[in-house]
Order: structure tokens, then C-alpha cells, then sequence
């Protein structure tokens, strides 16, 4: 089957997808777009978070044809996105932050952790600790022990609002 | 950071402490910005023009001879280009392993474990190729499983492995047993008669997975002169290739190796995985050929952390001295020898822990089963030890009435301390100070979770599901202490090799270095740019990817890289600086009497003295030449363990880290929260101090999953996999994960480049013994078994 959708701002077509096929799999093998990752591929690890129609998902979970006609946003357009809300420039504030509070190593976790740390802050501008678990909560991380990625999510709101 | 009091400074510094960037500072991930924007390329986002996606097919079972395979049906798939067997290897070699060769590539005639590689698949579409696999119809006559050490030595046990022609064979007193170390110092009968109080346990610890995200994946691509380049997620690319070459008839030359981005490993991509199918897909169908694990294939598809069994005695006098330890470590190694041989050796010469005792009798083990092969992950079989013998120290300090922490204090090793090995500790070993230190740190507050609107669930035990607003909470505060070794122990030729090269480059001095070292996630590609900085006073480092064009970094273990491919990469940097220093004198020196008499350095691109006299600019004594050195680079050798004794020089270098944790468990329900993880570590030198605690937290992360929720579970009647996913085998999230204080502590080993102490697995060790104890501490129940799930705490078991 074809399936049209939007991802990160762009129109896109993929052809020739099988029906079992996952929006995952259409963005990293049809579409050019390995950002989102494959870590369990059963939607427990969150490591292939994406905005459809601005919410998160596990894109493992959802068939390519769901996406027919929707708005998908990954970790290669958060920047993009980020630059549409006037914040940052290069790199979205939270993916800089990321880099800054050393909340990367292995990094496999960190698209999806990204995404969905974008969204949170974006309706969460000042979140509490407590906040931040909660709404992280479905995305594993096995290298870091979080605390680095709390200090880059408290780091990112901190600039959003010294920004403001 | 601590402040490091100035009489332990190391004192091997002496170079170019003034380029920015150098070692000791947080510089940043130079992969940082591909990481955080998608376009890093890991090893499963590998894609070639005219690609094939490879499957395998395992075994449904975990002991059985193989009666027939019929591929036809599969073969007849449209869309399927291949499928191979065990009849399709192209050599005799057909048997890979780290140490010992006894894994098959694909089964012959047998299979020993659930999961074990029957056959392999090509096909356009990974669908395709997964529902092609599914019609090989194999057929299978089970044999009885060997699943512990009674069933494996019982009279007449079947052999896991007949005909056993390895190096561990003729001393083992059992076919399935793979290797067993003894180690007897002193007189530990003797010692028990002037103990005033012995306590004994058995205790059990679970099979933990590396749970890498990363899934094991690669390409394989076909080349022009009949070889293959393989790209790759490893740990070690000069072993895989050792490994895959001979398989596949080719030289080593032919199998090119190039490390791709790699999503964690903790030990699970020791071990080849989907490397020789990948090859030799691709050398069957012409096409390059990409396998992607998921994530239940993955559960499959690497060497798990052993299991072990541990019975300890210990013995102390009334005031607090420990007069003796008895042990005996039975680890499951599962149907093939991985690095279990390894393990042992570590398992038995750490198995006292770090304190410091003269009379021991020792003795470790390794099993031959049908479960699932283990071999490495973080802490390396001192982890399961550790877990014993700190509940230990909690016993005995409660039988004597003694503060545990205090108790641990009298008896902890110092530098000087003889291992139970007989090796003298010779460089720092501040374990008495890292206790102190971590119990000296603030304490969370007590009902942290009350807030003014009232419980905050999600700070309690059961979190979200709500199950309690404080009733039934109790909280508990537990210690513990570990020690690790770093480097390949037991006289392993443990070397590596780096290649720097200088040159000028858009009119500025530019260091590259080239290793073979695999990134994993550790920073070690950081900490390289830091070193070539630091000794060769440049701003601008590229660090080439690592391949099999450059010599073997070796692994990426036993917290190890920072101290061997990082002394390899300063070794290198100074044999650079050495000869850009000669050509600077041939330049220069008739213009400064410094270039001979002076101690000269490499700062800020420039040759300066001692003094900080400027002598030249880098870009003038290049002059358009390029200084490159490739050489390889050994820490001091350690020696085998004796046979009988386990006496031996065996470990390069030893590592300590302790913990306090705070719990509080819902004594109802079972269920516990990490309220707070402190750790204390001595690290010798952080290079980078943001890695060094981003490694502290990490591992002692894995150790609270250890702790409270992750095991493999295997069937005991079947020797089957239960918990092959993530929704069923549980890693901790950011919800099970409190705050983790980490006091690094900087005392030098005057061995070791720059003083540093490996980092990476210490914190792993005592983590879990700490949960453990502050479990007790809540509820006064005894837990020798880890991890801990609810009814374990409830008295439902």
C-alpha cells in the first residue's frame, strides 16, 4: 500500500508498505529517518517516541496505515519544531541541555527521551522533579541512572525560562 | 568533586596542563550533537543499495538431538535469496568462542540451550524472511536437561559437552563442570577455632540481563576481492574478528571491521552474535545483508550475568576482627564456556570482598547446563560475591552487637593488604575512607512524600497505582562495600594500540587519533581528545572511527579502556611529541639555547619551556610534515592463579565503591522504594568527572535493578526462557529511580596513566548488597536471595 503523512513539517510518501508494518519501520527503513530507535520494538521502551498529531507515541505500536495523513514529528525535527515556538537555534533547548548535563552516553534512548521531554516542558514549562519521573516515566534509559537526564530536563525548563 | 587532600595529588602530571580541554575537565561528547539530533548511525540503522534482511531460526527447545532439517519449504518462500545450515558452512571451522571454541555457528546435530541458532535466512523483506524461517520444519528428540549443579554432576549426568578438549578439561572434577578455581591462604580450619562467633548463609542471586538497548544488529557487505566488511555494534573488534575469519575461510585482511554506533553493551557484545550469520549471508547471496535482533530475539541472543549459588562462613572475634572465611560459589555458565573460565577467577579471588583476611579456603566454580549461556556483564563475577559477603558482614556485625558500617571499618583492607590470592595491594585501597564518606552524606528526609495536599503516591512504594498514602511504610537504612578488579586478569596479554598523528591543517595543528577501541556509550571517545590535548597542546582533536585498519584496542571491559587504550593513546602522543620536539631542535635550536637545556613542553600550539617561555609555534615546526606513531601499549603483567592454591599476581588493578541506600517498604504489599542510592568512590584520576559520575549512577542503577526487580526466569523442568521482553523482564525507570549523592574520591595509583582507576563496574557491586541491607534493616527479615519481588516480603513464599 501507499501511505501518505506529514513528517516534521515535510510531506511525505512511502510505497510499497506491507500492511504489518509499523510507522517505525516506514520512518527508518522507507523514509531516511533512523532517529527514532528500535530498542524493543513492543512499546515498552519508548525509545521510538514521535508526536503524531502532537502526541507522543511509540511509533513501534502504530501501524504505518494509522498514520495516513498525519502530522509526525521526530527527534530530526525538534530543532525544527523548537525554532517554530522561536526557541533556540542549531539544536532545540532540550537537546542542547542534553549534551550540556552529559545525559548522553550510549544515546540509543535519547531520541525518544528527547521527544517526549519536548512535549513535556512544552506543556509543563516549570516541572516539578516529581513532574519530570512521571512524564518520563515510559522511556528506559540503561546507561545513565537518569539522574543526568533529570539535570538536562530541569536545565532545559531553567533556560526556557530565563528565555521568557 | 571532593577536593583531593594534596599529599595523594598524582604526581605523573607534568605535561601541557594548560591546553583547554585537556584531561580533568567535563569536556562534552564529541558525539554528543549526532546523538541528541538522529543522526548518529547505530549498527541498526546500517542501510545498502540492494540490502537483504537476515533472520535466524532457534531452537524451541533447550536439549535435543536434531533429527532432521527441512529447509525446502522456506527455501521456496518468494523473496527468500537463502537459507542456510549447519551442512552450509564453508569450512571446517565451524565453532567460535571467546576462549574456549564450543558454540556452534549453526547447531549440529544437537542443540543445548532454548534459543540456540539452528538456521540462517536472506529474503528482501524482514517480514518475509521471519516467516520463511518459521517454515523450516525442524524436527527435534529431547534429551534431559541439565539445570544446576546436582542435576550436572549427578551420577551418570548426561555431558553437556562430550570429548571435551579444552584447557580447563583435564582439571575439573566433572565434564560439566567448565572450570574451577581454588584458592587456600593461611589456615582457615585454625582461624574458626579462635572465632567467638560463625555465622554461615546460603544465598542465591538471579540470572540478570545486560539489557542493552541497542539490539544486536549489523551490515554485511559483500567486497570485490571475495571479502566482507562487517558493520558492527561489539565490544571488541580484533576478538570478533579472531572469531569470524576462520569461519568463513577468509584471511584476516578480507574481513574488514568498522565499529558502528553502539547502544550500550555492559559486557553482552563480548560474545559474537548475528557477526558470522550476517557474513555469511552476504557471502552466499552476493547482497549486502542487514540483521536486526528485536528485542525478544535479543533476550536470546547474547550471554546473560551468571546465576550463582554462595555459602559463606565467616568467623570474628568478640571485638569485631574477622578471623576466617569459608566459601563455595557455584555459578551457572549455562550450554557454552563464554567467558566463565574468567568469572571463576574473579568470582574466587574477590569472593572476601575488601577486607582484610588471612585465612581463607575458597573455591569457585563454573557449570556446564541447558540454560542459557552467561558469560560477561558489569562487575564480572565479583558482583555475585559481593552480594554474599556484604550480607555477611551485616550478620556478623548483628551477632556482635557492632555498628555494620563500624565493623566494616575495623576490618577493611588498606593499601599493603595481601589478597586472598596473595597479591599485595600496592597502591590506594581507601575502603575504611569511602565508607566514612558515605555515611557521612545528608540523609533524605524522613516522609519525603508528605506535602501540604497530601501524599505525593508517586514517592511512596507502588508509586501511581496508589496503593498506599503511607500506612504499613517503614524505612531502612542499608551499607555496603565492594571491590573490583580492572584489566584482563590471570596473565592475559593485555594490551592496546593507538595511532596519533600531527599535522597542520587549515594553518593549525590538529591531532588525530585512531584506535580500535569500541564506544559504547562509556566516553572514551571523549576522554582520548582530553589526553591528546593535554600532551600534545592542541585545540583540535579528530578522533578517527574505530576499525580493524589500526591494531587491537582489546576490550571494552573490565573497566579497562580508559586505563589501557587511554595509557595507549598518551604512550603514543608522546613518542609524537618526542619527535615533533627533534624537529623543532633541528629547526630551531641554534636560535634558543632552551631547545637543548630546557624540560620542554607542547601548550596552547605552541613549544614552551619548563618556565613558559615560548620557544616556537607547532605550525612552524610541522612545516607542512605530518608526525605519525602507531604502537601498542601494556599495563604491568599479572600471572595465572595456581591451580591449587589460586595464589597468584593475578589483577592489574583494584577498584572500590560503596553505598548507602534508603528504602522504604509497603511491609503489606511487598513493595519497596529506592528512596535515596548514595555512592562513594575512589577513582584515582577523573579525566572527565562528568563521565566518571555519569558512570557511578549508571552502574549503581543496574545494581538496583539487581536489587529489586530484574531476573530471567528459566523453567527448572524445561530449561526455557519465561521473560524474553521488556514487559516481562524489568529494568528500572525513571519512576523506580531515586537520587544517587556521589562523592568521588581522587587518591593516584602511581601505576596507572595520570593515577586513574578504572570507574565503570565498581559502582554495580555494592549497590545491591546496600538495597539488600536496608531491606533487612525496614522489615528484619532475612533475604538471601536477590532480587527481592513482593513475596519474598510478604511471607507468601
Amino acid at each position: 500500500m501507499r501511505v501518505n503523512l506529514t513528517v516534521n513539517g515535510r510531506p511525505q510518501q512511502a510505497d510499497d508498505v506491507w500492511e504489518g508494518e509499523s510507522l517505525l519501520y516506514v520512518l527508518r527503513e522507507r523514509l531516511g529517518l533512523p532517529g527514532s530507535k528500535n530498542a524493543c520494538e513492543q512499546g515498552e521502551c519508548g525509545s521510538c517516541t514521535v508526536r503524531l498529531d502532537g502526541v507522543p507515541v511509540c511509533s513501534c505500536l502504530v501501524a504505518a496505515g494509522q498514520a495516513e495523513g498525519r502530522e509526525v514529528v521526530t527527534v530530526e525535527g525538534l530543532a525544527d519544531l523548537a525554532g517554530r515556538r522561536a526557541e533556540g537555534g542549531e539544536l532545540a533547548p532540550v537537546q542542547q541541555a542534553f549534551i550540556d548535563a552529559g545525559a548522553v552516553q550510549c544515546g540509543f534512548c535519547t531520541p525518544g527521551l528527547l521527544v517526549a521531554a519536548d512535549e513535556m516542558l512544552e506543556r509543563n514549562p516549570n516541572p516539578s522533579d516529581e513532574d519530570i519521573r512521571e512524564a518520563l516515566s515510559g522511556n528506559l534509559c540503561r546507561c545513565t541512572g537518569y539522574e543526568k537526564i533529570m539535570d538536562a530536563v530541569r536545565l532545559a525548563a531553567a533556560r526556557q525560562q530565563e528565555a521568557v | 568533586m571532593t577536593p583531593m587532600p594534596a599529599d595523594k595529588a598524582p604526581t605523573t602530571i607534568s605535561q601541557g596542563s594548560q591546553t583547554k580541554g585537556g584531561i580533568g575537565e567535563s569536556t562534552l561528547r564529541p558525539d554528543g550533537t549526532l546523538k541528541v539530533t538522529g543522526e548518529f548511525a547505530y549498527s541498526s540503522d546500517m542501510w545498502h543499495e540492494d540490502m537483504l534482511w537476515g533472520q535466524i531460526l532457534r531452537s524451541t527447545v533447550a536439549h535435543a538431538e536434531i533429527v532432521s532439517i527441512d529447509t525446502g519449504e522456506a527455501l521456496a518462500t518468494p523473496g527468500v535469496h537463502a537459507v542456510m545450515t549447519y551442512d552450509d558452512l564453508p569450512t571446517a571451522v565451524r565453532h567460535y568462542g571467546l576462549e574456549i571454541r564450543d558454540t556452534p555457528v549453526l547447531a549440529h546435530g544437537k542443540v543445548r540451550h532454548h534459543g540456540e541458532p539452528v538456521a540462517i535466512v536472506a529474503a528482501d523483506h524482514p517480514e518475509t524472511a521471519r516467516r520463511a524461517a518459521a517454515k523450516i520444519r525442524v524436527e527435534y528428540r529431547e534429551l534431559p536437561v541439565i539445570t544446576d549443579e546436582a542435576s550436572a554432576t549427578a551420577p551418570g549426568a548426561v555431558l553437556v559437552h562430550e570429548n571435551r578438549e579444552d584447557h580447563h578439561a583435564r582439571h575439573v572434577p566433572h565434564p560439566n563442570i567448565v572450570h574451577r578455581q581454588p584458592i587456600v591462604r593461611g589456615d582457615a580450619a585454625a582461624a574458626a577455632r579462635r572465632a567467638d562467633v560463625i555465622v554461615t548463609g546460603d544465598y542465591t542471586f538471579g540470572m540478570q540481563d545486560q539489557a542493552f538497548l541497542g539490539p544486536e544488529s549489523g551490515l554485511a557487505v559483500p567486497e570485490e576481492d571475495g571479502g566482507v566488511h562487517l558493520y558492527i555494534a561489539t565490544q571488541w573488534l580484533h576478538s570478533d574478528l579472531r572469531q569470524i575469519a576462520p569461519v568463513l575461510g577468509l584471511p584476516e585482511h578480507k574481513v574488514r571491521m568498522t565499529l558502528s554506533g553502539v547502544g550500550g553493551a555492559f559486557g553482552g557484545r563480548e560474545d559474537l552474535s548475528m557477526q558470522i550469520h550476517a557474513c555469511l549471508l552476504a557471502l552466499r547471496t552476493g547482497r549486502p545483508v542487514k540483521i536486526v535482533y528485536n528485542r525478544f530475539e535479543s533476550f536470546f541472543g547474547h550471554v546473560h550475568r551468571h546465576p550463582a549459588t554462595l555459602h559463606y562462613e565467616h568467623g570474628a572475634t568478640r571485638d569485631g576482627r574477622v578471623t576466617h572465611v569459608k566459601c563455595r560459589i557455584v555459578l551457572d555458565g549455562g550450554a557454552y564456556a563464554s567467558a566463565s573460565p574468567a568469572v571463576v577467577g574473579n568470582a574466587s579471588s574477590l569472593s572476601v570482598g575488601p577486607y582484610a583476611i588471612d585465612d581463607v579456603d575458597i573455591e569457585a566454580l563454573a557449570l556446564y547446563t541447558n540454560n542459557p549461556p552467561c558469560g560477561a556483564m558489569r562487575g564480572f563475577g565479583a558482583v555475585q560475591a559481593c552480594f554474599a559477603y556484604e550480607a555477611q558482614m551485616d550478620k556478623l556485625a548483628k551477632e556482635l552487637g557492632m555498628d555494620p558500617v563500624e565493623f566494616r571499618q575495623l576490618n577493611a583492607m588498606e593499601q599493603g593488604t595481601l589478597m586472598p590470592t596473595g597479591q599485595r595491594v600496592d597502591s590506594p585501597a581507601p575502603v575504611a575512607e569511602l565508607l566514612r564518606r558515605v555515611k557521612a552524606m545528608p540523609m533524605p528526609p524522613e516522609r519525603q512524600w508528605e506535602s501540604s495536599e497530601g501524599a505525593d503516591v508517586r514517592q511512596l512504594p507502588g508509586g501511581l497505582s496508589n496503593t498506599t498514602h503511607g500506612e504499613d511504610v517503614v524505612r531502612g537504612v542499608g551499607y555496603a562495600v565492594g571491590i573490583k578488579n580492572v584489566g584482563f586478569s590471570e596473565g592475559f596479554d593485555d594490551y592496546s594500540t593507538a595511532r596519533v598523528r600531527m599535522e597542520v591543517v587549515g594553518g593549525e595543528p590538529v591531532a588525530t587519533v585512531h584506535t580500535a577501541m569500541a564506544e559504547v556509550g562509556q566516553g572514551g571517545v571523549t576522554v582520548h581528545a582530553q589526553i591528546a590535548r593535554t600532551e600534545l597542546g592542541v585545540a583540535q582533536v579528530t578522533i578517527r572511527p574505530a576499525d580493524t585498519q589500526v591494531g587491537s584496542a582489546g576490550s571494552t571491559s573490565a573497566s579497562r579502556q580508559t586505563y589501557v587504550t587511554g595509557g595507549a593513546v598518551r604512550n603514543a602522543c608522546e613518542l609524537v611529541r618526542e619527535r615533533v620536539l627533534e624537529t623543532g631542535r633541528r629547526r630551531f635550536g641554534a636560535y634558543h639555547p632552551a631547545w637543548a637545556t630546557a624540560e620542554l613542553r607542547l601548550e596552547g600550539g605552541k613549544v614552551v619551556t619548563d618556565g613558559g617561555e615560548v620557544l616556537a609555534d607547532l605550525v612552524d615546526v610541522l612545516e607542512g610534515e605530518a608526525v605519525e606513531v602507531e604502537q601498542e601499549w601494556r599495563h604491568r603483567p599479572t600471572e595465572p592463579f595456581d591451580r591449587r592454591t589460586g595464589q597468584g599476581n593475578g589483577h592489574v588493578q583494584y577498584s572500590f565503591a560503596a553505598h548507602r541506600a534508603v528504602v522504604e517498604v509497603d511491609t503489606a504489599l511487598g513493595l519497596v522504594k529506592v528512596v535515596e542510592l548514595a555512592c562513594a568512590q575512589d577513582v584515582g584520576k577523573a579525566l572527565n568527572p562528568l563521565s566518571v559520575i555519569g558512570q557511578i549512577q549508571g552502574g549503581t542503577v543496574q545494581g538496583l535493578g539487581m536489587a529489586v526487580m530484574e531476573e530471567i526466569v528459566v523453567d527448572p523442568a524445561t530449561a526455557k526462557v519465561r521473560n524474553p521482553s521488556f514487559t516481562d523482564y524489568l529494568i528500572p525507570t525513571i519512576l523506580d529511580t531515586p537520587t544517587i549523592p556521589v562523592d568521588v574520591l581522587e587518591l593516584a595509583d602511581d601505576h596507572a596513566p595520570y593515577g586513574l582507576r578504572g570507574v565503570g563496574e565498581a559502582p554495580t557491586l555494592s549497590s545491591t548488597p546496600a538495597v539488600l541491607a536496608a531491606i533487612r534493616d525496614a522489615t528484619g527479615l532475612e533475604l538471601n536471595r536477590t532480587p527481592v519481588r513482593p513475596e519474598h516480603l510478604t511471607g507468601t513464599v
